[in-house]
């Protein structure tokens, strides 16, 4: 695809912002330590990209799907985890309010997260439904003019810096699988949320993962969002905008290994001669270079779709799946050209490696993106 | 009051930089970029513009093309851009571009609160000629080489960065200031600023535009009007890879001190 004047400046900014504020420094503290940078986040928030896929009238950008995936793909690219940052608010975050809130609901919560004033972060799986989120457990019991919320959700990207999350709780207990589920914007600091300790995660380091605990939670009623019981379908529609995200994150961690891969294969020198000039080495990264345009293709491909207003459901789930597994493949090969190297801290690789795990893990392994695309095709 | 920025568009000399057989520089084949110092300029605009909601407004020479420069300028914050661009424009030095530039800017209009802010130099041609120029053939009081500028009433109190110090100049308004790296640090684009950049107004002013104005003399503008001639480019031969000493302490310092020694350095 070729990008008109508008991507392409929309991608010139995301790129120069990367390159330049995305220091080795700033990369290796967030592996490090695990810990939020708020420094960065703040400097994110006012270049507009925590809003860049709100409306105007929400306080943010109003920029299209095509402008959001260059934006995931850029910065996952310099860095995955600092990526997510700016993700969030754009996806899981603000999707379900974007789909589903009410005008209220809107204008209360979304221009705080577009600034990046506020963190609202998404709470699905439970640790008996993960890719079976119909196995939610959490309750939302109807009392007065409140619910109350009991349950646990776990691996809760960002949770242990939320100001808001939005909880799906049964509220139809008699209900079985994914009917009866409600969405709900839940404020971490109520009486009865908690967090779990942080989980210590293999790769995205930087952006704090924990379990969020709901011990009779006392939420008011308007903070249902969207229809009572019909929060599943939303869930599912917000996941679809965020595998969306989740493809152009995997094609900037893809890229990033074919970078490396191809400055260490110059640089590096073997037998008398430089490592690229042996045909395993060019082949590695020719079929590197080929696989990683064909997933950014799918995810452009996706990003059209749904700015167009199509149906885009097995395009994104092609896209996440084909790209996720791009990542993998590439870090795969990228850590195999540098060999020892690549085993090293030192080098980049090793990060990118632990980082394109999670590609084909979270936000529907690519195993749930091949039973979307194949009950696309066969459900019919 | 507003302000107008001259910017130009400069072929990225971080990558391989490619001559023309008459040696003027191959830009076709080049990348380009907006000038370093320029960005600082707008910068300097848009800080003012954030203090106090003035206008901000970019000026450049150069083919159709600059056009997509004004917009990324727009992007940041810019709110207009004027494009000066023309076959008899081409090829301009620093005295006739200062003067068709200066043309332009006159006959979009400066008004008594004006500032007009230019790069120190550019890197195509490191001058720092085009800015003080546009001055002079404006009538206008110019403070160069600006690390620093304040606000004092209807004047403006600007440090002006000296090899050997600084100098602190205070001018009145309208004038034109040259800005110096150490000035400011440029913004980025935003995402909103470029979803609204190329609805912004654009105004192209051709030969046709700017042909009655009194600075504007077909013999002293383009290639054939203009007083500097390149006699020959060419690439200054490399340096030597140098003597490289290993170790430390007092050794190491007896060496060096042996090689200044021997070559009457010191």
């Amino acid at each position: 695809m070729i990008l008109d004047a508008k991507h392409e400046m929309q991608r010139k900014l995301f790129r120069q912002f990367a390159e330049n504020e995305f220091t080795k420094e700033l990369q290796d503290e967030l592996d490090q330590t695990g810990e939020f940078n708020w420094d960065i986040h703040r400097k994110m928030a006012k270049y507009g990209f925590m809003g860049c896929k709100i409306p105007v009238e929400y306080g943010g950008q109003g920029a299209d799907y095509l402008t959001y995936a260059l934006m995931v793909e850029e910065l996952a690219r310099v860095d995955s985890v600092l990526s997510i940052y700016a993700n969030t608010s754009n996806s899981l975050g603000g999707g379900p309010l974007m789909l589903a809130g009410s005008e209220e609901q809107k204008k209360k919560y979304l221009p705080p997260i577009a600034s990046g004033e506020k963190i609202l972060v998404f709470a699905l799986t439970e640790p008996g439904a993960g890719s079976d989120a119909g196995g939610t457990v959490t309750t939302a019991v109807p009392d007065g003019d409140d619910f109350i919320l009991n349950g646990r959700k776990c691996f809760i990207s960002g949770a242990p810096v939320a100001d808001w999350v939005v909880v799906f709780a049964k509220t139809d207990l008699k209900a079985k699988g994914s009917k009866g589920i409600s969405m709900f914007i839940v404020d971490m600091k109520l009486p009865g949320v908690s967090c779990g300790s942080h989980e210590k995660k293999m790769g995205i380091n930087g952006y704090p993962t924990c379990d969020v605990v709901l011990e009779d939670v006392r939420v008011p009623k308007d903070c249902l969002v969207g229809p009572l019981h019909k929060g599943f379908q939303y869930a599912m529609k917000t996941l679809d905008g965020g595998r969306l995200g989740m493809a152009a994150q995997a094609v900037g961690v893809a890229q990033s290994c074919l970078d490396e891969a191809v400055k260490y294969a110059k640089e590096r020198k073997q037998f008398g001669k430089r490592i690229a000039d042996f045909q395993g080495i060019s082949f590695m990264i020719a079929e590197m270079a080929t696989e990683v345009e064909a997933a950014r293709q799918l995810v452009y491909h996706a990003a059209v779709l749904k700015d167009a207003g199509k149906d885009a459901t097995s395009a994104c789930s092609m896209a996440k799946f084909f790209a996720a597994e791009t990542a993998n493949r590439c870090a795969y090969k990228a850590v195999q050209i540098h060999g020892g190297y690549g085993y090293i801290k030192d080098y980049k690789v090793e990060r990118l490696y632990r980082d394109a795990r999670i590609c084909s893990i979270y936000e529907g392994t690519s195993q749930v993106q091949e039973m979307v695309i194949a009950n696309g095709l066969l459900k019919k | 009051m507003k302000i107008i920025v001259t910017v130009k568009q400069v072929p990225d000399t971080s990558g391989k930089v490619a001559v023309n057989p008459d040696g003027t520089l191959d830009r076709a084949s080049m990348q380009t970029i907006i000038n370093p110092d320029d960005m600082n300029a707008v910068e300097a605009a848009l800080t003012l513009k954030d203090q106090l909601g003035c206008k901000v407004v970019a000026f450049t020479m150069g083919p159709p093309p600059a056009e997509g420069m004004l917009r990324e300028l727009m992007a940041m914050g810019v709110d207009e851009g004027v494009l000066i661009s023309g076959r008899e424009f081409g090829g301009s030095d620093t005295y006739a571009t200062s003067q068709i530039v200066a043309a332009g800017i006159d006959t979009y209009g400066v008004d008594q609160d004006d500032i007009i802010f230019s790069g120190r130099q550019a890197i195509d041609g490191d001058t720092a000629q085009v800015g003080p120029q546009i001055a002079e053939k404006l009538h206008l009081p110019q403070v160069s080489y600006a690390g620093e500028i304040k606000r004092d009433g209807s004047s403006l109190i600007v440090k002006r960065m000296l090899e050997d110090g600084y100098m602190l100049v205070k001018v009145q308004t309208p004038c034109l200031i040259t800005c110096v790296k150490e000035l400011n640090e440029p913004r980025y684009m935003t995402v909103r600023g470029i979803e609204e950049c190329f609805s912004k107004p654009l105004t192209v002013m051709s030969y046709e535009t700017l042909k009655d104005h009194p600075l504007i003399d077909p013999t002293t503008i383009g290639l054939k009007g203009s007083p500097t001639n390149i006699y020959k480019s060419f690439t200054p031969p490399q340096k030597g890879i140098g003597v490289m000493l290993e170790g430390d302490g007092k050794d190491t310092t007896d060496k060096l001190v042996g090689i200044l020694s021997a070559k009457h350095i010191i």
